[in-house]
């Protein structure tokens, strides 16, 4: 896939209508409030132009840029996961005839069949949805709606060229350009790469062909040729993405590190920080972690079973009888980093991570996952303190 | 360009997440808090399982609960007909108050059956040590079946059972009877006992020390409160058992049974997937950590 296209801002925009016209729910950045956020996109005016972003440790704010960049930004405030594996959703929806004994009946919820195409999914993001397919559709048992939500999706990524101070994916290798394979299941990453480019020679999207559907949509919204120069100036700038990201995890030491550190004198201190509030669990674009209500009417004859998302930092999360597993936040903390940057490599095969530093902004405490990780590795004869100081 | 078909992306049937209707045939009244419930399918067939495998009980419009099967793998009874499916509950929940308050013909829905085995005919050949207290003989009674039902090919089988008091001993006839006819060596220890009691008081653990068995040639298969499952496994292995040939069942938070709800975590472990049985070998290390 070799070729390459140039695309103008006006070509974005009939992309889009092409998208919606050939049936996909287009799902990509927009501005809603204060804060940018995945949500369905009509036209090429839903897309937050103009709009930059500041992340620090508990600090998310929009700024206005005045170049008109479509993606100046970095990560949404809420990733990609939604799309595919909302918050809530109804699994069964049930009926008990009092009648008859309370003989009840159940039906399985389907899901809206509208097939999905990603537009502006950032590297971070579409490696978490990569995580998810592994994670939610992979193994013997699948979730059955993230499963068909997933099924003909339209991957448009566009390469991150504005990281945040929070970002870390160059340490992971999770971007700001995405693979172009997805490792686990040897199929592209993405129909279409774009890059967006402003400068001297004008506002364009350097478009990069993954798939033949990718070439497709190239050439119904009439693309026109590029060259290597062009790709050359694509890579440049992630590479410049790539070189201003200042937070790191330790790749390659982080998994061992954290498997030693399970009595580590650490957790006492990020405990005494953390508020197991949950919040970078709910930004996360990886954590899955959900329980069920069952929701019924007053008079018990209709029910229904919600799945919505969960988190391990609430205290009810690890309850059986008798208390909870990890009643402190101690052994919470424990357990989600160990999760993501350890534990998940073991289950999964890969990270739990993607450096998309959200739990670093919406943290109120601002707690720095790539800071623990750190801390970990130092206070750990597995650390390797040149790259873990890596700043 | 792919498109996805509109049509028949989930398939109903089999799913593993919508219940099978199940009828309450009879509520057991076993102890003061714990009850046996006897199911039998509404539609079709009844499961069937391996034993140390669990279902998640459903009771309408209350909630879902994981509890092992505590019935016979054989599926029969002693005439050979279709048995109910059992699940041997404690009432301490809102769901399980839900189960065992339901008249008999309330319908109840399951889903599963889900997890590992106990694998119970890996012992075959060399003594077989059943330890387990309280409730946790009932996830341990289908593999004592699967023993019993070929008894001849396993050693001695003993079945060391500890309970906080005499009124609380479950399965206490059945016990005596594998005792005198299935040539079951059982002894039973209580935490707490009345004035006069005859029999023997004291930790389950304690038992194990002193018990007839031949470590190096031995099985044990443990279920129980996780502090009586870390004690028992560490005096079986001072014993010379080897941590390989002990298995314990792992009890965590469930709200899905197949391994995507993330609640069931211990470390690396989806305990509903790759347990709830477990070798000690395994489990080890990470039983050593508090609240991992």
């Amino acid at each position: 896939m070799d070729d390459i296209r140039i695309l103008t801002p006006t070509d974005l925009g009939t992309l889009i209508v092409e998208l919606r016209t050939s049936g996909f729910r287009v799902m990509g950045p927009t501005r809603r409030g204060d804060a940018i956020v995945t949500a369905q996109i009509r036209s090429v005016s839903d897309l937050p132009q103009g709009v930059g972003d500041t992340q620090e440790p508990a600090e998310y704010r929009l700024h206005d840029r005045d170049d008109g960049a479509y993606f100046g930004f970095a990560a949404p405030a809420q990733s990609t996961k939604p799309v595919f594996f909302p918050a809530e959703e109804v699994v069964w929806r049930g009926r008990r005839d009092h009648e008859r004994g309370g003989h009840f009946t159940v039906e399985r919820d389907t899901v809206d069949a509208a097939p999905i195409a990603l537009l502006g999914v950032r590297s971070c993001d579409l490696r978490a949805v990569q995580i998810h397919d592994q994670v939610l559709s992979a193994r013997h048992f699948r979730d059955a709606h993230y499963t068909a939500r997933r099924d003909g999706t339209v991957v448009i990524a566009v390469a991150c060229s504005h990281p945040a101070a929070t970002c870390f994916c160059a340490s992971l290798g999770t971007g700001p350009r995405p693979a172009a394979i997805d490792p686990q299941t040897g199929q592209p990453s993405y129909d279409l790469l774009l890059t967006e480019v402003i400068d001297d020679a004008g506002h364009r999207f350097v478009a990069e062909i993954g798939t033949d559907a990718g070439r497709e949509l190239a050439d119904a919204v009439e693309a026109a040729k590029g060259t290597e120069t062009d790709r050359a100036k694509a890579i440049e700038i992630t590479d410049a993405a790539a070189a201003r990201q200042t937070r790191a995890i330790d790749r390659d030491n982080v998994h061992g590190v954290l498997k030693a550190s399970a009595e580590s004198t650490r957790w006492e201190d990020v405990a005494s920080r953390c508020l197991a509030c949950t919040n970078c669990t709910m930004v996360c674009p990886t954590c899955f972690c959900t329980t069920v209500s069952d929701v019924s009417d007053l008079a018990g004859e209709s029910a229904e079973r919600h799945r919505v998302w969960d988190s391990c930092f609430s205290a009810d999360f690890s309850y059986i009888h008798g208390g909870p597993t990890r009643e402190s936040t101690t052994a919470r903390y424990r357990q989600w980093i160990t999760h993501k940057l350890s534990s998940w490599q073991d289950q999964f095969g890969m990270l739990g991570c993607v450096g998309c530093g959200r739990c670093i902004a919406w943290c109120p405490a601002g707690i720095d996952i790539t800071e623990e990780a750190a801390a970990l590795g130092r206070m750990s004869v597995l650390g390797s303190p040149a790259s873990a100081a890596m700043t | 360009m792919t498109t996805a078909a509109a049509d028949a992306r989930v398939r109903d049937s089999g799913d593993p997440m919508v219940p099978r209707r199940y009828a309450i045939t009879r509520v057991r009244e076993d102890t003061r808090d714990t009850f046996t419930l006897l199911l039998d399918p509404v539609n079709g067939e009844t499961l069937t399982f391996r034993a140390g495998q669990f279902t998640m009980l459903h009771a309408f419009g209350v909630g879902e609960v994981p509890i092992s099967i505590s019935g016979d793998p054989r599926g029969v009874d002693s005439d050979g007909n279709p048995a109910p499916l059992e699940h041997t509950i404690r009432n301490v929940g809102a769901v399980t108050r839900a189960l065992v308050n339901a008249a008999p013909g309330t319908e109840v829905g399951v889903r599963g059956p889900f997890g590992t085995s106990w694998n119970a005919a890996d012992a075959v050949g060399g003594d077989v040590v059943f330890v387990t207290g309280g409730i946790g003989l009932a996830p341990l009674r289908p593999a004592i079946l699967d023993v019993l039902n070929e008894r001849e090919r396993y050693g001695k089988v003993l079945l060391l059972y500890g309970s906080r008091t005499p009124g609380d001993i479950l399965y206490g006839s059945e016990m005596r009877r594998w005792d005198d006819l299935n040539d079951v060596n059982v002894q039973m220890t209580v935490d707490n006992a009345p004035y006069g009691y005859k029999g023997k008081v004291g930790f389950v653990t304690e038992l194990i020390t002193r018990a007839g068995f031949d470590p190096r040639q031995a099985f044990a298969f443990v279920c129980g409160p996780e502090g009586m499952m870390r004690a028992a496994a560490s005096a079986l292995t001072g014993r010379g058992v080897p941590a390989s040939r002990i298995r314990l069942s792992m009890e965590r938070s469930m709200k899905c049974g197949i391994g995507l709800c993330g609640h069931c975590q211990l470390r690396e472990l989806f305990i509903c997937v790759d347990g709830p049985v477990l070798s000690y070998a395994r489990l080890e290390p990470l039983m050593k950590v508090r609240e991992l």
